[in-house]
């Protein structure tokens, strides 16, 4: 075990213990950003006016009608910002359009009121003079316009384009599949004042305060140290809080600045679904070899991810997904070329996975569709080619522990007793004609760490006080995923002391500088490792006070639980006497802890490194009932088992697991974003943009028996006390569910002979009752199917 | 009759035991109204009741004149609504020494991640903690019940995005009956607060404009309000107007609420008809009709979410004229027919001779729903067949409700209503023509297919294709069937 991983005797670290502000949610004591308006007094709120062009050069905007509108105080307009007009990182993303507007729903100028109604009625008064634009707003649109904008990276390993002649079985395919809508319940929100030190103090829901912080100084032109940005919580942030927060807050901050006023940026759910970036969609093409064993011998493929009008994340999340396309399995000659949609749109960003599901979903479709065509189940098919020891990805890094996703495959197999469930559905399926059943599984391995090696960094302030009681503030942010309790397990258990000892204060930008997103499921790594370092600095100063006290040799000390001791002393002292009696020996009682994570290394022009720390692993079993009368169908059991390495706080991961693959199941059957595609003057707008029209999971939509397991004997050598990072990697777990789906179609189609395999059959993603009503028919009258997408696709002779 | 009610500039509301006034401009909601007053439990998710972040509960009459603790959105519901009334939200469930067995249960059992859904949740499950059939619902073991008879329908219309709401349920589920002390289980035996007259007059802060809102003390005041301001917008549940005032700006200068008009609420039955008071809110009918128009009975639970059901009302759902609501349907194929009263009298009204164009309808000005009338005797075999995106709390792409009767093998009489696939709620009469007289069999069915998939001018649009639609017009005669045999 490393230094890092090991954990001390009676550690609080692997209790399940409820979020850390549980009782402050169900009593409505937790405060979010938007609470605090009432907390200030002259408090000016903001609304847009937004683009009502998908693409189209500004003439003119008459601001001088929203003046006259009682309640209006000031109209913020690109021309009011003293600094940089920017609000992304890659200098392509004007805060406010100065002469062009690029999607439908793009703010173009703010209204400052005195209430948001006043606001509201002076953004209607602005006039708006366009002249449209042609504009591009499908993907499809993009690349036959070959739209492009950012990197084209390419992955290519082994001899992807010669291995085709040794395969068996060669096909080729395309997929084009939907994004996602965050649905963070609480949509974006900033609260800017100037306070009393004469500094500019932003609230803001943002999962990346430093970047907050960034882009309000060079908005307004100040330097860093004169933004102090605070995140309290976020009710949710799933990556849409990474990004996109930074112009929100940085229009409030100017806004506080050019009034004087406290200003309130509060985007209600319209104006955040219509404004801010959501996940890519994506377009694929490939072709993939077999071998005559069913085993993967190359895929080609290239992946285009629908960016939007700005590029934002859009890079790195292109290169996520392009390495994990291989998801679990091992492919020996590959070759994948990547590149980025630019059309007008939303500018697409991160979202729990952060390209890691598109680049899997891609493969698992491919498995999918052709495993009938190998005379294989998909069960089989997948099963068979995961990757085994001494293996290596595309982008050779070697796959360290393969072993744990089949241990977990076969206990899922083994515990979901799926080979009796494969039975009776068949059995039941045999007897009904309008209802079919099915069971899938599918693994995840997702790479943990930034695929930018100098993100992997995390810092925090550990502060003890006199009496012993400990402060604790670190650089990640609480969106709900439990990272607060971790980090209060991690101090307690460094320092040795109760849980109760230690108290955690909200992330700001003047306590933890220079931190990174709280983003790729990093937060515990980064900042348990960060705050485990301040905590041994103050604790090894600690040790030599308690070697005097206790007459013992400084390595023998021990604190457990608020107990001081030494091996071969007799006597113990408490914690807080042991407090007492280091600051009246003038010893600090504080620290910053800073965490790096080593080993890493990675090279964007080739693709190629070790850019993650260790892997995550899983398993999932789904089953579906579907019924053929309307493509409606429901998730009648899942069974996970997923890889957390030694679990820091059970409750909160299994938490992470079942919110993730809820979350997952959402993106690939029920959410539905709609874009105008047509030429009416509507073009661009999105259609799906309340939660009216855009459905996310309800209790409906939840797994009727829902078991989630931890894998056992799951130690992580490379992270704090051997635990695994879990947001994330659960989210593909869904894939089960899509492929559950797949083959409940196929079981409408016609049945070869008991026992054999059914059509393969194409699915739409999401595939909502809709999509799947049309497999189903496809699949019971061949006649019906729809030709366009699949024309690439079939057996095609090896060359 | 009692006096009309005296003119006021604010309302006073009871919140968590504590009056507190309203004196926002006319069109505030309950929701902005609370958190003005700092209470920001509950939180603005949607702002169209369909995440449930701002759900409260409000004692409400109960059928047997005692009260019952009600979930509601209170982003749609005016604040103005409120006056004279008893509210608790999340921060009274609380206090100093203790918190409630929900919120104790859901805290830790994990049930909150980001915890901005969880003040909602709570009150969702709160009222159903103190929903009185609880305690006989843990023996009947329904299976939409857990052990302890907690309906999980009753979080419905509560959207959380973090947890996959497992632990959510198993909390649900967890609850025990209320103690012996509980002072929020002793209110219900004691009356509601009554629905006293209200008028309100408030004026606009950003625009000046005045508003009022009404609220009279029976139907007589109401119809002569009508007839002598009919440009005065007529509310119930308020939670079709409440997404017009917070999604796109509606405002109106004069409201006038109906919903707690004791000539419109309750349920009548003679010897020809069950007549439905227009003010009851769909809860009310799920409850009190207790599956006794089987119709209704399979309606009314795939009706929006128990948030909105506890609000709206089933003259309300005819009021709007909307294509896509979900009772006309059902309720065109049950012949139903509308009671119309003005202060001229009242007419009855066939619902298929009552939708005249998209949100248009022969509703005169001056006009009030009173009552829908179901005649009887019912047809024996019914089915109401909702294609929706999600199973719970969606909107319709296409809704359809089947009343047949089926005598010696032939169909004596079948009735069909369609919504969403037309710019009204629709009856299938091509198709009623074609079975009726038909044997009852696959055959006939199979023959009747394009008939009704011919039914209606369906349109593609975000929930689903004009072809989806028809195709599931064209299916929905053979999964009735399929139904109606695995049924027998």
């Amino acid at each position: 075990m490393s230094q890092l991983s090991q954990r001390p005797t009676d550690p609080i670290v692997g209790e399940s213990h409820h979020h850390e502000s549980a009782f402050g949610h169900v009593t409505g004591a937790a405060l979010y950003t938007d609470d605090l308006v009432g907390r200030l007094a002259g408090v000016l709120h903001a609304y847009p006016v937004q683009s009502t062009q998908a693409h189209a050069k500004l003439n003119s905007v008459d601001i001088a009608p929203a003046y006259e509108v009682p309640g209006v105080v000031r109209v913020i307009t690109a021309a009011d910002i003293p600094g940089v007009n920017d609000q992304g990182v890659k200098h392509d993303e004007p805060m406010l359009p100065v002469d062009e507007v690029m999607f439908f729903g793009q703010p173009i100028v703010w209204v400052l009121g005195n209430d948001l109604e006043a606001a509201k009625a002076g953004a209607a008064a602005v006039a708006v003079d366009y002249e449209p634009l042609p504009s591009l707003v499908s993907v499809r649109d993009a690349i036959e316009a070959e739209s492009f904008h950012g990197i084209q990276p390419v992955i290519d390993k082994g001899d992807a384009t010669g291995a085709f002649a040794d395969a068996a079985h060669v096909f080729e395919g395309e997929f084009e599949f939907a994004g996602q809508e965050h649905f963070y319940l609480e949509t974006q929100a900033s609260l800017a004042q100037i306070d009393e030190s004469g500094q500019i103090f932003v609230q803001c829901s943002t999962q990346h305060p430093t970047e907050t912080q960034d882009i309000v100084s060079h908005v307004l032109g100040v330097p860093a140290h004169e933004v102090t940005v605070q995140c309290l919580r976020m009710g949710g942030g799933f990556g849409g809080k990474e990004m996109q927060p930074h112009g929100y807050a940085a229009l409030a901050a100017l806004g506080a600045k050019l009034t004087g006023r406290p200003v309130r940026l509060r985007l209600n759910r319209t104006l955040d679904i219509t404004m801010t970036g959501k996940r890519h969609g994506f377009h694929s093409s490939w072709k993939i070899g077999f071998t005559a064993e069913g085993k993967i011998l190359a895929l080609d493929a290239t992946l285009t991810a629908d960016g939007g009008w700005s590029l934002d994340l859009s890079e790195p999340v292109l290169t996520r997904a392009m390495c994990h396309i291989d998801n679990a399995y091992w492919v020996p000659n590959i070759r994948v070329s990547g590149r980025i949609a630019k059309c007008n749109k939303t500018s697409q960003t991160a979202f729990r996975g952060f390209g890691g599901p598109q680049g899997m979903l891609v493969m698992e479709d491919i498995l999918g569709r052709v495993a009938p065509k190998l005379g294989l189940t998909a069960r089989e098919l997948r099963r068979r080619n995961f990757y085994t020891a001494g293996q290596d990805t595309p982008y050779y890094q070697p796959v360290r522990h393969p072993e744990r996703m089949e241990a977990a495959w076969d206990q899922v197999v083994s515990t979901a007793e799926v080979e009796a469930r494969e039975a009776e559905i068949e059995q039941f399926n045999a007897g009904s004609e309008n209802v079919k059943r099915a069971i899938a599984l599918t693994p995840v391995k997702f790479g943990i760490s930034f695929n930018l090696t100098a993100f992997n960094q995390g810092g925090a302030l550990v502060l003890v006080y006199k009496d012993g009681s400990v402060l604790v503030t670190h650089g990640g942010t609480e969106m709900g995923q439990g990272l607060h309790m971790k980090m209060l397990q991690v101090a307690a258990t460094t320092l040795g002391v109760p849980l109760s000892t230690v108290r955690l204060a909200p992330t700001r930008t003047d306590k933890v500088p220079n931190t990174s997103a709280t983003a790729a499921s990093s937060g515990t790594d980064l900042n348990g490792g960060a705050v485990k370092d301040a905590c041994e600095q103050i604790l090894g100063r600690l040790t030599q006070v308690a070697a005097g006290i206790l007459g013992a040799p400084a390595h023998e000390v021990s604190v457990t639980r608020g107990i001081v001791s030494a091996l071969s002393s007799k006597k113990t002292i408490t914690w807080e006497e042991l407090i007492n009696a280091a600051y009246f020996q003038r010893i600090q009682l504080s620290a910053s802890g800073f965490y790096r994570t080593e080993g890493l290394h990675w090279d964007l022009s080739i693709m190629t490194g070790e850019p993650f720390k260790y892997f995550a692993y899983g398993v999932a079993a789904s089953e579906v009932e579907v019924n053929r009368f309307d493509g409606s169908y429901t998730l009648r059991r899942v069974d996970i088992v997923h890889d957390v390495g030694d679990s820091l706080s059970p409750l909160i991961d299994l938490g992470q697991i079942e919110g993730g693959f809820v979350q997952g199941a959402g993106w690939l059957t029920l959410e539905d974003l709609r874009w105008d595609e047509s030429d009416k003057p509507s073009r661009g707008r999105l259609a799906t943009q309340a939660a009216s029209t855009y459905k996310i999971p309800s209790f409906s939509e939840a797994p009727e028996v829902f078991n989630v397991s931890l894998l056992d004997k799951a130690h992580e050598e490379g992270a704090v006390y051997g635990s695994k990072a879990v947001g994330e990697p659960p989210l593909m777990l869904a894939f089960s569910v899509r492929e559950a789906l797949r083959d409940a179609v196929a079981a409408f189609g016609a049945q070869p002979e008991p026992g054999g395999l059914g059509p393969s059959v194409e699915l739409a993603s999401p595939a909502t009752p809709e999509a799947v009503f049309w497999a189903i028919e496809s699949v019971r009258s061949p006649a019906m199917t729809v030709p366009a997408p699949t024309a690439a696709e079939g057996l095609s002779v090896p060359s | 009759m009692s006096a009309p009610a005296t003119q006021r500039s604010t309302a006073q509301v009871s919140v968590n035991s504590t009056v507190h006034e309203f004196d926002g401009p006319p069109h505030t909601n309950a929701l902005d109204f609370l958190r003005g007053a700092g209470l920001t439990a509950a939180k603005e998710g949607c702002a169209e009741g369909e995440c449930g972040a701002c759900a409260i509960m409000v004692a409400r009459p109960d059928a047997d004149g005692t009260t019952r603790w009600t979930s509601v959105n209170s982003c749609l519901l005016p604040a103005a609504a409120l006056d004279g009334q008893e509210v608790i939200t999340a921060e009274g469930l609380a206090d100093a020494e203790s918190v409630h067995p929900v919120q104790e249960e859901l805290a830790v059992r994990g049930g909150s991640q980001c915890g901005y859904c969880t003040p909602g949740f709570i009150c969702s499950m709160a009222a159903e903690y103190y929903r009185p059939e609880r305690a006989e619902d843990a023996i009947a073991a329904d299976h939409h019940c857990g052990p302890n008879g907690f309906d999980i329908h009753s979080l419905s219309g509560n959207l959380c995005r973090c947890t996959g709401y497992r632990p959510i349920r198993d909390a649900a589920y967890a609850l025990g009956q209320p103690e012996a002390g509980d002072t929020i289980a002793q209110r219900r035996q004691k009356p509601a607060p009554t629905s006293a007259s209200t008028d309100i007059h408030r004026a606009d802060t950003a625009t000046g404009e005045p508003g009022r809102y009404r609220r009279p003390s029976t139907l007589a005041e109401a119809l002569d309000i009508l007839a002598a301001e009919p440009e005065t917008l007529v509310v119930a549940g308020a939670t079709d107007w409440g997404v017009e005032v917070n999604i796109k700006g509606a405002r109106a200068k004069s409201m006038l609420a109906i919903d707690r008009l004791p000539e419109l609420r309750g349920i009548r039955r003679t010897e020809d008809y069950i007549e439905l008071g227009a003010a009851h809110t769909l809860s009310e009918l799920e409850r009190e009709l207790a599956g006794s128009i089987p119709l209704l009975g399979k309606l009314i639970p795939q009706f929006a979410s128990r948030l909105i059901r506890n609000a709206a009302t089933i003259g309300g759902n005819l009021g709007t004229g909307s294509p896509i609501g979900d009772a006309p349907p059902a309720l065109l194929a049950l012949e139903a027919q509308l009671v119309l009263t003005s202060l001229q009298g009242s007419r009855v009204v066939d619902l298929a001779e009552y939708f005249t164009g998209y949100r248009q309808t022969v509703r005169a000005a001056g006009e009030l729903i009173t009552a829908i009338r179901i005649p009887l005797p019912l047809a024996p075999m019914t089915s109401f067949q909702k294609i929706a995106k999600r199973r719970f709390d969606d909107i319709s792409s296409v809704a359809i409700g089947y009343a047949v009767s089926v005598e010696d093998g032939v169909v004596a009489k079948a009735r069909i209503g369609l919504g969403g696939v037309a710019a009204t709620p629709l009856r299938a009469d091509a198709t009623e023509a074609l079975l009726e007289g038909s044997a009852w069999t696959l055959e006939t069915v199979h023959g009747a297919a394009e008939t009704l998939a011919a039914e209606g001018t369906p349109m593609d649009d975000h929930r689903a294709s004009a072809k989806y639609r028809t195709a599931m017009l064209r299916s929905s005669l053979e999964r009735f069937y399929a139904e109606q045999e695995a049924g027998r």
